[in-house]
């Protein structure tokens, strides 16, 4: 059923009983034309687009526990394209025009609101630099601007600008980005995915594959053995143990990266700011709480929970940046588990075998490729290629030495 | 997360340094490229026991081999990594 003005006013008068289930809970099919594994956002867009715009229908979603239970629900939900490099630039920018349609395009209210990122900057170098990135993303189509401390001062209340190790020296704003609710875009996807067609399985934990030659043509199941035309791996955080289940070894750690909920608040941020000076970011959520978090601990980690070290390394940083914060009581913490790969960047493409691909090395930036990650992985299983705006994210970029490397920091993934 | 160093006792994680898994030995000069795209972008990355290379940079700076859970964090041995490679 749509959901729309019309059908709620029905709805509202026939006593809210003619509603159906968001999404079908599927239970298995001997064989699929496309097996994703994965339900998280990734995956499930992954479905959405090879339905609709592949016209591959006979998918399946293998999701182990319930969908967006991983990475999905445990992020800080900020959705931006500020990237400088051409191979990221292009493929974040793409995914931001998804998102900018992607409520009507899904007919679900994902919340996507463009609340504005702005990064902060504490010196003339910084400041330079970030001149640098804005030119990037405005030749690269996207939207910058350049803020100096009056503009700052007037945008964010609270800042601390009397900071005499990290005044704050302006910022750099791209007014398109923002926030939108995690578990809507998985639900979004779903529902929509569901509704063309697509199996979503839950409860199905993958735990092996079946080979022959240079193909999969199974995936063997907690829930029995799956026939599978393609294959693709949407698990960030666990792609390395899904690539040796097949026999890949892939340029990935894992590790945790927490984040914070703070108790409700009155409306007090109503953008996202990012400490240029640490590892910080923060937004308020349409319920009030303070969303922040900060770096990854640096150890690999599969345990979805981090070290108090790094708890108070953030706060050490959230009060830097807003004094009055050290008042505000934290509701809860969680921890996400990573793929972090060599360069910061993410793997979407072919694998060494025939007819398996992934998305994934998402670092922290996950959440916001979350359409365009999908579009692309639905790309190239429909045409056994990468698109143009995904070729430059393959596998074989470390061995060609074409990294994409925003940071500059080489082959070390705890330090992306 | 506490780690116990050899010279100065149970210590926070905070004051170490985690290099990553403990490298595979360093390819020859002329070994072929695959060797070292290997050694230098590909990881086991394995849920369950692993052994890493750790520095207690802000202690006693020493080198160590720390063998850890990667599901639970406890750490089950401590060596120094001079000892256990010779070097």
């Amino acid at each position: 059923m749509r959901y729309s003005i019309i059908n709620v006013l029905k709805q509202g008068l026939a006593g809210q009983k003619g509603w159906q289930a968001a999404w079908r809970d599927a239970t298995p099919k001997p064989q699929y034309d496309v097996v994703i594994v994965g339900g998280g956002g990734h995956g499930l867009a992954t479905a959405y687009y090879l339905a609709k715009l592949h016209g591959i229908t006979n998918v399946a979603v293998l999701e182990k526990g319930w969908i967006g239970s991983g990475n999905t629900g445990r992020n800080t939900t900020i959705v931006r394209s500020n990237y400088l490099l051409p191979g990221n630039e292009p493929f974040y920018e793409h995914s931001l025009k998804l998102w900018e349609g992607m409520s009507r395009d899904l007919n679900f209210n994902v919340m996507f609101s463009q609340r504005g990122v702005l990064n902060l900057c504490h010196s003339d170098a910084q400041r330079d630099a970030y001149a640098r990135r804005g030119n990037a993303m405005l030749m690269m189509g996207a939207d910058a601007e350049l803020l100096d401390a009056d503009q700052v001062r007037r945008m964010v209340r609270g800042l601390d600008f009397q900071n005499p190790r990290f005044p704050i020296t302006g910022g750099l704003l791209q007014r398109r980005g923002g926030t939108a609710r995690h578990d809507a875009v998985a639900w979004g996807y779903a529902r929509a995915a569901s509704e063309l067609g697509v199996d979503i399985i839950q409860n199905c934990e993958v735990t092996g594959f079946v080979r022959d030659d240079d193909r999969i043509t199974a995936v063997e199941t907690s829930r029995g053995r799956i026939a599978a035309g393609k294959v693709g791996l949407a698990v960030a955080g666990h792609s390395s143990l899904l690539a040796e289940m097949a026999g890949i070894r892939l340029p990935i750690e894992s590790h945790v990266l927490q984040a914070f909920v703070s108790e409700g608040l009155k409306p007090w941020i109503d953008t996202v700011v990012t400490f240029g000076a640490g590892h910080f970011y923060i937004s308020q959520s349409d319920k009030g709480g303070l969303v922040f978090g900060g770096d990854i601990d640096g150890y690999a980690s599969y345990a979805q929970r981090g070290n108090l070290p790094v708890v108070e390394h953030v706060a050490a940083g959230a009060v830097a940046l807003f004094p009055a914060l050290g008042r505000v009581r934290l509701l809860r913490s969680w921890g996400g588990v990573m793929d972090m790969t060599p360069d910061g960047s993410p793997i979407i493409g072919k694998l060494p075998i025939g007819n398996l691909y992934m998305t994934g090395g998402w670092c922290y930036g996950g959440f916001k490729a979350t359409p365009a990650s999908g579009w692309c992985l639905a790309h190239t299983i429909a045409n056994d290629a990468p698109h143009a705006l995904n070729e430059a994210m393959s596998l074989e970029r470390f061995a060609r030495g074409r990294a994409i490397d925003e940071r500059g920091a080489g082959p070390r993934p705890n330090l992306h | 997360m506490r780690i116990t160093c050899p010279y100065c006792g149970s210590r926070g994680s905070e004051e170490f340094t985690c290099l990553g898994n403990t490298p595979p030995a360093r390819p020859a000069d002329d070994a072929p490229v695959a060797a070292w795209v290997d050694f230098v972008y590909l990881r086991d990355n394995p849920r369950g026991p692993v052994t890493e290379l750790w520095q207690h940079v802000q202690g006693c700076r020493t080198w160590l081999i720390v063998t850890r859970d990667t599901r639970t964090h406890t750490v089950a041995k401590v060596e120094l990594a001079s000892r256990a490679t010779g070097r």
